[in-house]
C-alpha cells in the first residue's frame, strides 16, 4: 500500500509574538515544529504500514530548511521524502498550495493509495488543504478521522462529529484528515535518526512539476492578505478583588445587568 | 469577472432542522447586503426543503436556491460539492458564506478549488469595502497572535467559513416571504465512491462545548483531577457545558474531548468561565472570540485576565463553589 502524508512545518505558536507598533510577527529564533496535527496523520501511516505492509512517502511544501521537518519524519519510520520547494511558490494560500503539492503526488512513481493529512495546520487553520488536495488528485476525501479500518477495495473510518462519530466507507484510493485524538506519535529510533540524517531529499521546484504560473505562488492565489494588526485587547474589563461571596454577588450583579444571565 | 451581485447563505440542515448557524449569517448577511446593495440568497440542497424556506425568508432571504434530490437527504461531500460547485458556475454570485461545521468544512474548500474561488476560514468578523466592492475578512491567524483582513481581488467568489455562534440571529419578522428559484441540478453521473454506514451518538457527559451557550472550564490552578466536581458544580448551575486547558487534559485529569485551544475545540459561547486557567496563546486561540470571558485567577497578572470582561482575583476553591452557591440561590435550585 502506498502511503502519502502531507506535513507542514510551522512556527512553534508559543514563541511567536507580535510587535504591537508594526504589526508585524517577531519571527526571528521562532524554532519550527512539525504541525501538531500531522504527526497524528504520520502515526496513522505508521500503524498502517505495521499492519498492512507498504510504503510511506512524505510531502511538504515550503522554504528550504522544511527539510528538518521530513528528516524528523524520516526518524519515525518514514521511508521516502519530497520537498516542494522554490521561490516562486512563495506566498501561497490553500488554493495554490493545494494544486502544486497535487502535481508533487502526481508525479510520484507509484500513485497513492491512502493520501493523510492533519487535522489543520495550526498557523493558518484553515484545514482546506486536504479537500483541496483531493479534489485536485481525483480521490474523495472524509475529513476528521480518529480511526481506519482497510480493506482491498475500500476503506471504513470513523469521523469525529460534535457528539459522537460517524462511520463512512469509502473507495480506495482516498484522502483523510486525522484528529488528534487518533494517536500519539512515537519516539524516533536512534538508527533511524541517524539514517534520517544522510537520506538523500529530493527537491522539486516549479519547472521539476511542471506547474501553471498562473495557478502557483502569490499570483496564483486568489486570497491575498489585506492587513494585519494585533488583536484587539478588552478595554472595558473589570477586575474584582476581595472576599469571594462579595466578589461574586457583585459579578452576578452586573451579569444581571448585562442580561447574560 | 462578471459576478451576480448576490450574497448566498449555504443552508445547512440535518434531519430537516436548518443548522443555527445558517439563521447566523443570514442575519449578518442582511447588513452586508444593505452596505453593498446585493441581494442576500440561501442555497438549499434538501430532499425536501420546502418546510425549511419560511425560516430562511424570516431571518432575511429574498432568494433561495432550492436543490432538490433524494441524495440530499445526508451530507455526502461528492454530491454536495458537485451540486453547489455547478450552480456556483452557473449563477455566479459574488459572495458566498457557510458555517464553519464539519459539513462547512469539507464542502467550502472542496468548492473553492472546483471553482477556483477564494475561501477564507473561520472569519470572525465580516464587513464590506463599498469603494473597492470587496468582503473583508477577519480573521485570528498564527494561533490568535494576530488578526489577518483578507481579500478576494480577482476571483469570484469571495467565500468565508463562520463559526456557530460568531454572529447573533434575529428574525426580520415570522412572515417574510420571497423568491424561490427551483434550480436544475443533476448528480446523477457522480459515482457513489463513499457512503455513510452509521452515525453514533457518544455521550460522553455533556461535552458538546460546539453547541453550547455557556461554558465552565478548569485549569491546572484545580490542583488535582477531584477538583473537576467544582467546575462542573458551577456548570450545572450555569447550564453549562464543562472545558478544560491542556494542561490537565496532558495530565489525564479529564478527556481531550474537554480541551479548548488551538489543539483542541475553538468555541464561542455567550459565556466562558476560565478558572485556574493562565491564559496561554494556544488557549486563548480557542476561546477568545466568546461574548463574556469571565476569568478567575489567583494571581492578578495572569494573561487570561487580558480578554477577560471580569476578572476574579483569588482563590478558585473559594469563588467558585460560592459562584455555584449563589448562582442556585437565585435560580431556587
Ligand atoms: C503546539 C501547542 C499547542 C497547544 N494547544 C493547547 C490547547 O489547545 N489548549 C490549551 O489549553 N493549551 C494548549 N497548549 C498548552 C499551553 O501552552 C499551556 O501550557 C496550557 O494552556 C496551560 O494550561 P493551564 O492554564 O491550565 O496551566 P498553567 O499555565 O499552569 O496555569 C494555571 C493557572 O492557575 C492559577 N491558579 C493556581 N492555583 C489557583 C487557585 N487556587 N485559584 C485560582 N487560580 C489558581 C495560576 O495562577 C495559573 O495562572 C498548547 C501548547 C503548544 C506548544
Ligand atoms: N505547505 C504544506 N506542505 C505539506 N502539507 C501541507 C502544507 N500546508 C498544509 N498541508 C497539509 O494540509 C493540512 C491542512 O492544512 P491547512 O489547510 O493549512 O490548515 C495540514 O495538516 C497538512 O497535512
Amino acid at each position: 500500500m502506498n502511503i502519502v502524508v502531507c506535513i507542514k512545518q510551522v512556527p512553534d505558536s508559543d514563541k511567536v509574538t507580535i510587535d504591537r507598533e508594526t504589526n508585524r510577527l517577531n519571527r526571528a529564533g521562532v524554532p519550527s515544529i512539525i504541525n501538531p496535527f500531522d504527526e497524528n496523520a504520520l502515526e496513522m501511516a505508521l500503524q498502517l504500514k505495521e499492519k498492512h505492509g507498504g510504503q510511506i512517502t512524505v510531502v511538504t511544501m515550503g522554504p528550504p530548511q522544511a527539510e528538518e521537518a521530513l528528516r524528523s519524519a524520516l526518524a519515525v519510520g518514514a521511508d521516502k521524502a519530497i520537498l516542494i520547494s522554490d521561490r516562486k511558490f512563495g506566498g501561497a494560500d490553500t488554493w495554490a498550495t493545494s494544486y502544486t503539492i497535487t502535481l508533487a503526488l502526481k508525479k510520484l512513481e507509484e500513485p497513492a493509495d491512502i493520501i493523510l493529512f492533519g487535522k489543520q495546520a495550526i498557523d493558518g487553520d484553515t484545514a482546506q488543504v486536504g479537500p483541496g488536495v483531493a479534489h485536485f488528485y481525483g480521490v474523495p476525501i472524509i475529513t476528521l478521522i480518529r480511526e481506519i479500518e482497510v480493506s482491498d477495495t475500500s476503506f471504513k473510518v470513523k469521523q469525529v462529529t460534535d457528539t459522537g462519530f460517524n462511520l463512512w466507507e469509502i473507495d480506495r484510493p482516498a484522502a483523510f484528515t486525522v484528529v488528534k485524538e487518533a494517536n500519539e506519535l512515537r519516539m524516533p529510533s536512534l538508527k533511524k535518526k541517524l539514517a534520517a540524517k544522510k537520506a538523500e531529499i529530493p527537491t522539486w521546484g516549479v519547472e521539476d512539476l511542471g506547474a501553471e504560473m498562473e495557478k502557483i505562488g502569490l499570483s496564483g492565489s486568489p486570497t491575498k492578505v489585506n492587513k494585519v494588526f494585533a488583536p484587539p485587547i478588552k478595554m472595558n474589563k473589570e477586575v474584582l478583588d476581595g472576599e469571594p461571596a462579595e466578589m461574586v454577588n457583585v459579578l452576578l450583579h452586573k451579569l444581571r445587568e448585562r442580561k447574560v444571565l | 469577472m462578471d459576478a451576480k451581485k448576490e450574497i448566498w447563505v449555504f443552508a445547512e440542515q440535518e434531519n430537516g432542522k436548518l443548522h443555527s448557524v445558517v439563521l447566523e449569517l443570514l442575519t449578518k448577511g442582511r447588513d452586508l447586503a444593505e452596505k453593498s446593495g446585493y441581494t442576500l440568497c440561501a442555497v438549499l440542497p434538501a430532499a425536501d426543503g420546502a418546510p425549511l424556506q419560511q425560516e430562511l425568508f424570516n431571518h432575511g432571504a429574498k432568494k433561495i436556491y432550492a436543490l432538490t434530490d433524494p441524495k440530499f437527504t445526508e451530507y455526502q461531500n461528492d454530491y454536495f460539492s458537485k451540486a453547489v460547485s455547478d450552480l456556483i458556475l452557473a449563477e455566479s454570485p459574488s459572495i458566498v458564506l457557510y458555517g464553519a461545521t464539519i459539513i462547512g468544512r469539507s464542502l467550502a474548500p472542496t468548492v473553492a478549488v472546483m471553482v477556483y474561488g477564494g475561501l477564507t476560514a473561520d472569519c470572525t468578523e465580516l464587513d464590506f469595502d463599498t469603494e473597492a466592492e470587496l468582503l473583508l475578512q477577519t480573521r485570528p491567524a498564527f494561533g490568535g497572535n494576530i488578526m489577518a483582513t483578507i481579500i478576494c481581488p480577482d476571483h469570484r467568489p469571495q467565500m468565508a467559513t463562520v463559526r456557530h455562534n460568531v454572529f447573533k440571529k434575529e428574525p426580520v419578522s415570522d412572515s417574510e416571504s420571497g423568491e424561490v428559484v427551483e434550480a436544475a441540478v443533476d448528480i446523477s453521473d457522480v459515482p457513489e465512491r463513499m457512503k455513510k454506514l452509521e452515525t453514533i451518538e457518544e455521550m460522553i457527559e455533556t461535552v458538546d462545548l460546539n453547541a453550547a451557550d455557556y461554558i465552565v472550564s478548569g485549569g491546572r490552578g484545580i490542583g488535582k483531577p477531584e477538583n473537576f466536581e467544582i467546575i462542573r458544580g458551577l456548570a450545572e448551575a450555569l447550564d453549562a457545558a464543562v472545558g478544560a486547558s491542556r494542561a490537565t487534559v496532558d495530565a489525564g485529569w479529564i478527556s481531550h474531548h474537554h480541551q479548548v485551544g488551538q489543539t483542541g475545540k475553538t468555541v464561542c459561547p455567550l459565556v466562558y468561565v476560565a478558572c485556574g486557567i493562565s491564559g496561554a496563546i494556544q488557549h486563548l486561540a480557542g476561546m477568545q472570540t466568546a461574548d463574556l470571558v469571565i476569568a478567575i485567577n489567583k494571581d492578578a497578572d495572569a494573561p487570561i485576565f487580558d480578554v477577560a470582561d471580569f476578572g476574579l482575583v483569588g482563590d478558585l476553591h473559594e469563588i467558585v463553589p460560592e459562584f455555584a452557591k449563589q448562582l442556585n440561590a437565585i435560580r431556587g435550585k
